[in-house]
């Protein structure tokens, strides 16, 4: 799975330059406007850390939840992706703030 | 130790796609990016739309599949340029398989690349190709649903093709419910009723496309989304 593989091979790559032996653990968010499925992620995160320095790694993940701002009224608000409405004004004109997140945070390593 | 690294994970995808995107706009060549699951009728789509194009552009079609080289030399008795890409087990194509794919085509000699990706309504969302437009193909008898089950592919293509429009009082089809969902998900892209097997309504999605191809060649801008 592509996703996965980003997260690995930037934390191998960020491990290796730093001069690291071991990456212990791999944080990343991820939006909850992806199509990234938690038990998916995880299940290749096991298979292709394998013989890799993020053998022994735990991967975290941090759900990011979809906001955006009201382009009308400048209201920010929570919302599910079926019913993008602003709750002030009822306006669906609208620019996501965040929830599409993929994105490598940062790492632990030895 | 703990290293800040802040990275978009599809940084590489994204650096490659943006480098297949400037390829494209030199050689004037318009890309579209097909998806859809297995079954929904992409290859008998791309038929479709080849026959109806075929005199008006060059056409050349990128295959993406697991494994086998089927849908290719189908398209290639009809005299369109194909490539196969096989993902070796990946369930969506990546940007650097798109590159590989490229350099086997004369783009200069081309107006038109329609991409097969692979039948997946998830995984394909998420990777830019340096595509134009990605649109997805939904056939009657997956059901009205669909868009509730697979929210992301919606809300990422630029048109829905809703095939196999032929069958729609067999499988009752609740086509009001099903635009509605979709207006909500993209209110801008429009939805094409159509049976690419009989022909009915391949008009409407090749005027479409037609336009979308004459305003890459003709704007000079290139801004692919
Ligand atoms: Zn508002």
């Amino acid at each position: 799975m592509g996703i996965c593989d980003g997260i690995l091979t930037s934390a191998v790559q960020a491990a290796t330059e730093s001069g690291a032996s071991r990456i212990e653990r791999i944080e990343v968010s991820i939006g909850e406007l992806t199509e990234v499925m938690d038990d998916a992620l995880r299940f290749a995160f096991e298979a292709l850390k394998e013989g890799t320095m993020a053998e022994g790694a735990e991967l975290v993940v941090h759900y990011v939840e979809a906001r955006s701002q009201c382009t009308e009224c400048g209201a920010v608000f929570r919302h599910d992706r079926f019913d993008p409405k602003c709750p002030e004004c009822g306006s669906y004109v609208i620019t996501l703030v965040q929830g599409r997140e993929l994105r490598i945070d940062a790492i632990d390593v030895e | 130790m703990r290293i800040d690294i802040a990275k978009d994970v599809l940084a590489r995808n994204d650096a490659l796609a943006d480098e297949n995107r400037r390829r494209f706009a030199d050689a004037g060549v318009f890309v579209v990016d097909l998806m859809a699951s297995p079954g929904a009728g992409k290859t008998t789509t791309i038929l479709a739309t080849i026959a109806a194009l075929r005199d008006r552009y060059r056409i050349a079609v990128i295959e993406g599949d697991i494994a086998s080289r089927v849908d290719a030399e189908k398209i290639s008795e009809h005299g369109i340029p194909a490539v196969q890409i096989n993902t070796g087990g990946a369930c969506h194509l990546e940007s650097a398989m798109i590159r590989r794919a490229i350099d086997q085509l004369d783009l200069d000699a081309l107006d038109l690349i329609i991409v097969e990706n692979v039948g997946n309504l998830v995984c394909p969302t998420e990777f830019d190709l340096g595509e134009h437009a990605k649109v997805m193909i939904l056939s009657v008898p997956e059901g009205h649903d669909k868009p509730y089950k697979y929210p992301g592919i919606f809300e990422i293509s630029e048109a829905v093709i809703l095939n196999k429009y032929d069958t729609r009082s067999v499988f009752d089809f609740d086509e009001d419910e099903f635009r509605s969902v979709v207006g909500r998900l993209n209110p801008r892209a429009p939805i094409f009723p159509m049976s690419a097997k009989t022909g009915e309504g391949v008009e409407a999605w090749v005027a479409w496309l037609s336009e979308r191809i004459e305003s890459a060649q003709g704007g000079g801008s290139h801004d692919a989304r």
